[in-house]
Protein backbone atom coordinates (compact mmCIF):
# COMPACT_ATOMS: atom_id res chain seq x y z
CA UNK A 1 0.00 0.00 0.00
CA UNK A 2 1.73 3.07 -1.00
CA UNK A 3 1.27 6.41 0.70
CA UNK A 4 -1.39 8.35 -1.20
CA UNK A 5 -2.03 11.81 0.00
CA UNK A 6 -5.88 10.91 0.69
CA UNK A 7 -7.22 12.53 2.96
CA UNK A 8 -8.44 10.21 5.90
CA UNK A 9 -12.48 10.00 5.22
CA UNK A 10 -12.01 9.53 1.57
CA UNK A 11 -9.17 6.79 2.90
CA UNK A 12 -11.63 5.34 4.94
CA UNK A 13 -13.95 5.13 2.52
CA UNK A 14 -11.62 3.32 0.55
CA UNK A 15 -11.40 0.30 3.03
CA UNK A 16 -15.02 0.11 3.54
CA UNK A 17 -16.21 -0.17 -0.01
CA UNK A 18 -12.99 -2.72 -0.94
CA UNK A 19 -14.36 -4.63 2.00
CA UNK A 20 -17.77 -4.65 0.97
CA UNK A 21 -16.90 -5.41 -2.28
CA UNK A 22 -14.60 -8.74 -1.77
CA UNK A 23 -16.86 -10.03 0.84
CA UNK A 24 -19.66 -9.45 -1.64
CA UNK A 25 -17.40 -11.00 -4.62
CA UNK A 26 -15.74 -13.86 -2.88
CA UNK A 27 -17.92 -14.49 0.50
CA UNK A 28 -14.87 -13.82 2.69
CA UNK A 29 -15.57 -11.97 5.66
CA UNK A 30 -14.71 -8.01 5.86
CA UNK A 31 -12.20 -8.26 8.58
CA UNK A 32 -9.21 -10.07 6.00
CA UNK A 33 -9.54 -6.36 4.04
CA UNK A 34 -9.93 -4.11 7.27
CA UNK A 35 -7.64 -5.23 9.65
CA UNK A 36 -4.48 -5.42 6.99
CA UNK A 37 -5.55 -2.36 5.43
CA UNK A 38 -5.67 -0.36 9.08
CA UNK A 39 -2.41 -1.60 10.15
CA UNK A 40 -0.58 -0.92 7.05
CA UNK A 41 -2.77 2.04 5.34
CA UNK A 42 -3.71 3.68 8.28
CA UNK A 43 -0.88 3.14 11.19
CA UNK A 44 -3.24 1.46 13.00
CA UNK A 45 -2.09 -0.74 16.20
CA UNK A 46 -3.17 -4.37 15.91
CA UNK A 47 -5.58 -4.01 18.84
CA UNK A 48 -7.38 -1.14 17.73
CA UNK A 49 -7.57 -2.67 13.92
CA UNK A 50 -9.26 -5.47 15.28
CA UNK A 51 -11.37 -3.91 17.54
CA UNK A 52 -12.53 -1.04 14.39
CA UNK A 53 -12.92 -4.09 12.50
CA UNK A 54 -15.24 -6.23 14.77
CA UNK A 55 -17.51 -3.05 15.24
CA UNK A 56 -17.86 -2.27 11.35
CA UNK A 57 -18.78 -6.02 10.77
CA UNK A 58 -21.32 -5.92 13.45
CA UNK A 59 -22.88 -3.36 10.63
CA UNK A 60 -22.15 -5.44 7.46
CA UNK A 61 -22.94 -8.60 8.98
CA UNK A 62 -26.40 -7.39 10.60
CA UNK A 63 -27.38 -5.87 6.56
CA UNK A 64 -26.04 -9.08 4.83
CA UNK A 65 -27.58 -11.41 7.25
CA UNK A 66 -31.13 -9.69 6.74
CA UNK A 67 -31.05 -9.95 3.07
CA UNK A 68 -30.15 -13.17 3.25
CA UNK A 69 -32.93 -13.45 5.81
CA UNK A 70 -35.05 -12.74 3.23
CA UNK A 71 -34.24 -15.49 0.47
CA UNK A 72 -34.84 -18.29 3.45
CA UNK A 73 -31.02 -19.42 2.89
CA UNK A 74 -30.49 -18.93 6.82
CA UNK A 75 -30.73 -22.21 9.38
CA UNK A 76 -31.59 -19.64 12.54
CA UNK A 77 -31.39 -22.86 14.82
CA UNK A 78 -28.14 -23.79 13.57
CA UNK A 79 -26.42 -20.41 13.79
CA UNK A 80 -27.93 -20.02 17.28
CA UNK A 81 -25.71 -23.59 17.79
CA UNK A 82 -23.00 -22.50 16.41
CA UNK A 83 -23.45 -19.04 17.58
CA UNK A 84 -23.81 -19.45 21.14
CA UNK A 85 -20.45 -20.97 22.01
CA UNK A 86 -18.75 -18.79 19.67
CA UNK A 87 -20.09 -15.54 21.67
CA UNK A 88 -17.84 -17.65 24.36
CA UNK A 89 -15.09 -17.84 22.19
CA UNK A 90 -14.86 -14.09 21.46
CA UNK A 91 -15.24 -13.04 24.82
CA UNK A 92 -12.04 -15.74 25.36
CA UNK A 93 -10.61 -14.07 22.46
CA UNK A 94 -10.82 -10.43 23.20
CA UNK A 95 -9.63 -11.34 26.70
CA UNK A 96 -6.27 -13.11 25.54
CA UNK A 97 -5.69 -10.56 23.05
CA UNK A 98 -5.41 -7.94 25.11
CA UNK A 99 -2.25 -10.35 26.68
CA UNK A 100 -0.84 -10.57 23.24
CA UNK A 101 1.77 -8.48 21.84
CA UNK A 102 0.73 -6.41 18.55
CA UNK A 103 3.24 -8.00 16.87
CA UNK A 104 2.25 -11.41 17.06
CA UNK A 105 -1.46 -10.41 16.65
CA UNK A 106 0.24 -9.25 13.20
CA UNK A 107 1.86 -12.35 12.68
CA UNK A 108 -1.33 -14.38 13.50
CA UNK A 109 -3.14 -12.69 10.65
CA UNK A 110 -0.61 -13.10 8.18
CA UNK A 111 -1.22 -16.94 9.32
CA UNK A 112 -4.83 -16.41 8.86
CA UNK A 113 -4.60 -14.78 4.77
CA UNK A 114 -2.61 -17.32 4.12
CA UNK A 115 -4.74 -19.98 4.67
CA UNK A 116 -7.41 -18.08 3.11
CA UNK A 117 -5.47 -17.63 0.13
CA UNK A 118 -4.94 -20.98 -0.41
CA UNK A 119 -8.18 -21.97 0.35
CA UNK A 120 -9.47 -19.58 -2.36
CA UNK A 121 -7.41 -20.88 -4.91
CA UNK A 122 -7.72 -24.86 -4.02
CA UNK A 123 -11.81 -24.72 -3.79
CA UNK B 1 -23.39 -31.11 17.92
CA UNK B 2 -20.56 -31.92 19.42
CA UNK B 3 -18.62 -30.54 16.40
CA UNK B 4 -20.67 -27.15 16.14
CA UNK B 5 -19.35 -26.44 19.66
CA UNK B 6 -16.19 -26.73 18.97
CA UNK B 7 -15.85 -24.94 15.97
CA UNK B 8 -18.03 -22.31 17.14
CA UNK B 9 -15.76 -22.28 20.45
CA UNK B 10 -12.48 -21.42 17.62
CA UNK B 11 -14.23 -19.47 14.99
CA UNK B 12 -14.95 -17.22 18.24
CA UNK B 13 -11.66 -16.98 19.69
CA UNK B 14 -10.37 -16.47 16.16
CA UNK B 15 -12.97 -13.54 15.55
CA UNK B 16 -11.75 -12.28 18.86
CA UNK B 17 -8.16 -12.59 18.64
CA UNK B 18 -7.91 -11.46 14.89
CA UNK B 19 -10.74 -9.35 14.65
CA UNK B 20 -12.41 -11.10 12.03
CA UNK B 21 -16.29 -12.03 11.51
CA UNK B 22 -15.60 -16.18 12.48
CA UNK B 23 -17.00 -16.91 9.26
CA UNK B 24 -13.72 -18.34 7.90
CA UNK B 25 -14.61 -21.74 10.05
CA UNK B 26 -18.19 -21.12 10.36
CA UNK B 27 -19.06 -21.71 6.85
CA UNK B 28 -16.82 -25.22 6.75
CA UNK B 29 -17.50 -25.94 9.99
CA UNK B 30 -21.77 -25.81 9.11
CA UNK B 31 -21.01 -27.66 5.96
CA UNK B 32 -19.16 -30.60 7.52
CA UNK B 33 -20.64 -31.11 11.02
CA UNK B 34 -24.51 -29.86 10.14
CA UNK B 35 -24.20 -30.55 6.77
CA UNK B 36 -25.54 -27.40 5.02
CA UNK B 37 -25.23 -26.75 1.53
CA UNK B 38 -22.16 -23.98 0.82
CA UNK B 39 -24.50 -21.42 0.13
CA UNK B 40 -26.74 -22.05 3.21
CA UNK B 41 -23.75 -22.04 5.38
CA UNK B 42 -22.92 -18.76 4.17
CA UNK B 43 -26.14 -17.24 4.97
CA UNK B 44 -26.59 -19.19 8.13
CA UNK B 45 -22.82 -17.89 9.34
CA UNK B 46 -23.88 -14.54 8.86
CA UNK B 47 -26.37 -15.22 11.83
CA UNK B 48 -23.69 -16.44 13.89
CA UNK B 49 -21.57 -14.01 13.15
CA UNK B 50 -23.89 -10.54 14.19
CA UNK B 51 -23.97 -11.57 17.84
CA UNK B 52 -19.77 -12.62 17.98
CA UNK B 53 -18.71 -9.43 16.34
CA UNK B 54 -21.16 -7.29 18.51
CA UNK B 55 -20.41 -9.10 21.68
CA UNK B 56 -16.45 -8.86 20.61
CA UNK B 57 -16.86 -5.15 19.65
CA UNK B 58 -18.41 -4.13 23.00
CA UNK B 59 -15.38 -5.74 24.91
CA UNK B 60 -13.22 -4.18 22.52
CA UNK B 61 -14.86 -0.88 22.82
CA UNK B 62 -14.74 -1.49 26.83
CA UNK B 63 -10.38 -2.17 26.36
CA UNK B 64 -10.34 0.97 24.50
CA UNK B 65 -9.84 -0.08 21.18
CA UNK B 66 -12.63 1.11 19.42
CA UNK B 67 -12.51 3.96 16.94
CA UNK B 68 -16.46 4.57 16.88
CA UNK B 69 -16.69 6.86 14.11
CA UNK B 70 -14.33 5.22 11.54
CA UNK B 71 -15.96 1.75 12.42
CA UNK B 72 -19.41 3.25 11.16
CA UNK B 73 -17.81 4.87 8.06
CA UNK B 74 -16.44 1.49 7.39
CA UNK B 75 -19.00 -0.52 8.16
CA UNK B 76 -21.75 2.09 6.23
CA UNK B 77 -19.83 1.88 2.99
CA UNK B 78 -19.45 -1.37 3.42
CA UNK B 79 -22.58 -1.84 2.43
CA UNK B 80 -22.47 0.07 -0.79
CA UNK B 81 -19.65 -2.02 -2.16
CA UNK B 82 -20.98 -5.29 -1.19
CA UNK B 83 -23.94 -4.81 -3.30
CA UNK B 84 -21.52 -3.80 -6.27
CA UNK B 85 -19.46 -7.00 -5.27
CA UNK B 86 -22.35 -9.39 -5.39
CA UNK B 87 -23.24 -7.51 -9.17
CA UNK B 88 -19.68 -7.62 -10.28
CA UNK B 89 -19.65 -11.40 -9.34
CA UNK B 90 -21.94 -12.25 -11.83
CA UNK B 91 -19.91 -10.27 -14.95
CA UNK B 92 -16.19 -11.34 -14.07
CA UNK B 93 -14.33 -14.24 -14.44
CA UNK B 94 -14.43 -15.61 -10.82
CA UNK B 95 -11.80 -17.59 -11.18
CA UNK B 96 -9.31 -14.89 -12.45
CA UNK B 97 -10.44 -12.17 -9.57
CA UNK B 98 -10.05 -15.35 -6.97
CA UNK B 99 -6.30 -15.86 -8.05
CA UNK B 100 -5.39 -12.55 -8.18
CA UNK B 101 -7.38 -11.70 -4.75
CA UNK B 102 -5.35 -14.92 -3.07
CA UNK B 103 -2.00 -13.13 -4.34
CA UNK B 104 -3.22 -9.64 -3.11
CA UNK B 105 -3.06 -11.47 0.11
CA UNK B 106 -0.46 -12.94 -0.18
CA UNK B 107 1.21 -10.03 -0.79
CA UNK B 108 -0.67 -8.27 2.02
CA UNK B 109 0.56 -11.24 4.87
CA UNK B 110 3.97 -11.06 3.78
CA UNK B 111 4.30 -7.30 4.34
CA UNK B 112 2.09 -7.68 8.11
CA UNK B 113 5.18 -10.09 8.93
CA UNK B 114 7.42 -7.89 8.03
CA UNK B 115 5.78 -5.52 9.58
CA UNK B 116 5.84 -7.57 12.70
CA UNK B 117 9.47 -8.46 12.60
CA UNK B 118 10.97 -4.75 11.76
CA UNK B 119 8.98 -3.61 15.07
CA UNK B 120 11.09 -3.69 18.52
CA UNK B 121 9.10 -5.44 21.02
CA UNK B 122 6.51 -3.93 23.49
CA UNK B 123 8.98 -3.22 25.85
CA UNK B 124 10.44 -0.25 25.68
CA UNK B 125 14.43 -0.56 24.46
CA UNK B 126 16.94 1.99 23.87
CA UNK B 127 16.86 4.28 20.49
CA UNK B 128 18.22 2.09 17.78
CA UNK B 129 19.70 3.95 15.19
CA UNK B 130 18.12 1.74 12.62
Amino acid sequence: MARMALSRPLKLAVIGTAAGLFSGLFGVGGGTVIVPLLVLWFGYGEHEATGTSLAAIVIIAAYAASTQGAFGRVHLLEGVLIGIPAVGGVLLGTWLQQRTRPQTISLLFAILLVGVAVHMVIE
Amino acid sequence: MIGSIVIGLAAGMVAGMLGVGGGVLFVPGLVLFVSLSQVDAEATSLVAIVPVALVGAYQQYRYGNVRVPDAALIGTLSIVGAISGVALANVLPERALKLGFAALMLLVAFRLVRKALREPGTSPGPAGSD
